[in-house]
């Protein structure tokens, strides 16, 4: 059986080159890179050029800082709480303005603040997952500490207007956080040019390891300590750091970077003659302009499909998707992505989220959409809410 | 929280072997028409429950001989997940055969146990045993449409654990009958909570209207007041004291106590020209209550208080009220 993955919001899987870069980590040059003997001036060496291609990748300045973190949701909460304890914790501010469409990793941090006595405002999003401005712009205060707002969104592939939004954040004297999860690896990123304060990321999102991202701090500012330990990166973040995964992010995030236009020609390429195929399906929708989404995400609803039904057809035919559904989850309340965008309420229930990568071939795509469409034709002649049409079945669907 | 719950995902891979052949290939899907219905001289009954919108939807089709009340066929059509096609088909299949009146016995438990690949091993995971509920209610439609009564006829209970079928009458008796304490107990005894644990409080995978920990306080809160009523209509019964002395709270004990000291005890002192006063009552390990007492008046030096008159005040609140009693002169 074929097997195709289509699910790379959700991880990637590790890219070639990045895995046998950081193999001699383990065995043989295992040093605590703090190290003065030779042990750790080998790793060191590694460590050092690794941190030179993650400043490069990003476009971050030498007054900047990067620190490794184990995930982007540790980036995350670094900087919330960070934040929380340098200037609504003093007084000096009380407010943070976030988005209705966040990842758990930001929404569930600001709901945990919120319990501190923090005011919290989340913009809503419109039928396209897309943010409105002027809604940030009137939900400026002088009393907000932060702004933090997703760089894409990890359903919908939507990209929001980051630079705008950092300009308006800093015009009322508040910092911004960007969680660039779903853009490092994907788009080009440059912090310098968008001028965001703070962004987090996760290797394995750029087919990097799992359990290591970043948090990109500008210009050192001041931070508060989420671990508090030893002296490592710069006393930021303690802990002895992990050389072979840090050595592997950065060679993900060269390789990922570096022809990145050209990828997604091909990424975005395939995307669309999948997303094209799935429209051509009757009663087929997809969410947001495919022109401000992310190049490899695609956000589908299909009527009369509940979602994890269609997972389950689709990885019979060796699949790997993702679905927005309740159903498919551990947790049956609806997925607040899905209620967010909102213009309908089948979509909580309906939707299947497609999202490829770099090394997905067209061969993959069309016997993708081949067995897509026979999932499909099989759930909706199951399906109660469906009116089953023959006629388009037998016409190839 | 604990091990098997900190590593999530999988739950695919306890499905039953069942639940994957009827999701895969389901006997009963499909539609009956009324041309059919019509040939076999058969009533046809459609009913519907759920809506795409709540993300499960179910149609179910009976064929009924209207003479027996038989079901002699049965189909559905599902919009739902995996589990809700298996419990679909699984229910249609054991509509078959049936009357309608025997039908409507089939509980969402009847569906999931039917699924099961051994007797002891659920069909579904937890979280996945709502799923089968759908099934139920729609049965339930089926019978209310054939027979042109109220759903509601079939079940005016309010359910509070969907998976298990439990009542909220039914857990309140309950723990008032058995004095239960803690939910871990409710689900010993009735089953509730066991299976997707939404009902036991807020923040599961499931918002529900009742959840088993209010419930309980709600229980417990109104259980306390029955019993201080109880212990308030103790003490302005003529008839005595209709409580145990050991039900009793401290001041329902106290005022027992008094009102023996006033009919029986006091009387007998006075004649003396003594007296005497409750100072304090307490219970100790083995279940003895003590009442410490002082004498007043003639009794308060009298060399009696410690042997005769002693004895004799113990003996009789112990004959009024309980074995269990000590006095405690101070």
């Amino acid at each position: 059986m074929k097997k195709v993955y289509l699910d790379n919001n959700a991880t990637t899987m590790m890219d070639p080159e990045a895995y046998e870069e950081m193999l001699p980590f383990f065995k043989e040059k295992y040093g605590n890179p703090n190290s003065l003997h030779d042990y750790g001036t080998q790793t060191h060496k590694a460590l050092r050029n690794a941190v030179d291609t993650l400043y490069r990748c990003i476009n971050a300045g030498d007054m900047d800082d990067i620190i490794v973190t184990s995930c982007a949701t540790e980036s995350i909460n670094w900087t919330l709480k960070g934040v929380y304890f340098d200037k609504i914790y003093t007084g000096e501010k009380d407010h943070i303005i976030t988005t209705s469409v966040e990842h758990p990793a930001v929404s569930a941090t600001c709901a945990f603040l919120e319990s501190l006595d923090t005011k919290v405002t989340r913009l809503g999003v419109d039928g396209d997952g897309q943010i409105d401005l002027n809604e940030l712009k009137n939900a400026m205060t002088d009393k907000t500490a932060l702004v933090s707002i997703m760089w894409a969104n990890n359903e919908t592939g939507t990209i929001f207007p980051i630079k705008e939004a950092v300009q308006i954040a800093h015009e009322g004297g508040a910092l911004f956080h960007t969680d660039a999860t779903q853009a490092v690896g994907k788009l080009k990123v440059d912090v310098k040019d968008v001028g965001v304060d703070f962004m987090s990321f996760s290797a394995h999102k750029f087919h990097g390891p799992k359990g290591i991202g970043g948090l990109y701090i500008k210009d050192s500012i001041k931070l508060t300590s989420l671990l508090h330990g030893g002296e490592h990166m710069g006393g930021r973040r303690s802990g002895t750091l992990n050389v072979p995964y840090i050595v592997a992010m950065a060679k993900a995030l060269d390789n990922a970077t570096k022809f990145i236009e050209m990828e997604n020609v091909h990424v975005r390429r395939l995307r669309d003659k999948l997303e094209d195929a799935l429209l051509s399906i009757p009663d087929v929708a997809v969410i947001g302009d495919r022109k401000y989404r992310t190049p490899n995400t695609i956000l589908a609803s299909i009527k009369g499909v509940e979602g994890e039904a269609m997972l389950w057809d689709l990885n019979k035919a060796g699949i790997a998707a993702s679905t927005g559904s309740a159903c498919a989850s551990e947790a049956l309340e609806n997925n607040p992505i899905m209620e967010a965008i909102g213009a309908d309420v089948e979509l909580a229930h309906t939707a299947l989220r497609l999202s490829l990568s770099r090394f997905n071939t067209e061969e993959e795509i069309d016997y993708a959409i081949d067995e897509i469409k026979k999932a499909i034709t099989r759930l909706r002649s199951i399906s109660s809410t469906f009116a089953y049409t023959p006629s388009w079945h037998k016409s190839g669907l | 929280m604990a091990k098997n719950t900190l590593i999530g995902g999988s739950i695919w891979d306890e499905y039953s072997q069942k639940v994957q052949d009827r999701m895969n290939n389901p006997l009963h899907m499909g539609e009956i028409t009324e041309e059919e219905a019509e040939e076999k001289g058969l009533k046809l009954v459609v009913a519907d429950f759920g809506a795409e919108s709540c993300g499960d939807a179910v149609r179910l089709y009976w064929l009924v001989d209207e003479k027996t009340e038989i079901i002699k066929d049965a189909k559905f059509k599902s919009f739902g997940c995996g589990t809700a096609i298996a419990s679909s088909d699984t229910m249609a299949g054991l509509c078959i055969g049936k009357t309608v009146t025997e039908a409507v016995k089939i509980t969402n438990i009847d569906v999931e146990k039917a699924m099961r690949d051994n007797p002891d091993t659920p069909a579904v995971p937890p979280q996945k045993m709502h799923c089968s509920v759908m099934a139920y209610d729609v049965i339930k439609a089926a019978a209310a449409s054939y027979k042109g009564v109220n759903p509601e006829d079939f079940e005016n209970e309010i359910i509070v654990c969907e998976c298990a079928r439990v009542s909220l009458g039914t857990i309140k008796e309950v723990i008032k009958i058995n004095d239960l304490k803690s939910v871990e107990e409710i689900t010993q005894y009735t089953k509730a909570g066991a299976f997707c644990k939404s009902c036991i409080k807020p923040g599961g995978h499931e918002k529900r209207e009742y959840y088993l920990v209010d419930i309980l306080a709600e229980t417990r809160a109104e259980m306390e007041k029955e019993k201080l009523e109880a212990i308030a209509n103790a003490k302005t019964s003529d008839s005595g004291i209709d409580m145990s002395f050991e039900e009793l709270n401290t001041i329902g004990q106290f005022k027992a106590v008094e009102k023996i000291m006033d009919s029986e005890i006091r009387p007998m002192l006075a004649m003396d020209g003594g007296d005497l006063e409750i100072i304090d009552i307490k219970k100790d390990e083995k279940g003895i209550t003590d009442i410490y007492i002082r004498y007043l008046g003639a009794c308060s030096g009298c060399a009696s208080g410690a042997s005769g008159t002693l004895y004799a005040i113990e003996a009789v609140l112990k004959e009024n009220l309980s074995p269990n009693i000590r006095i405690m002169p101070i």
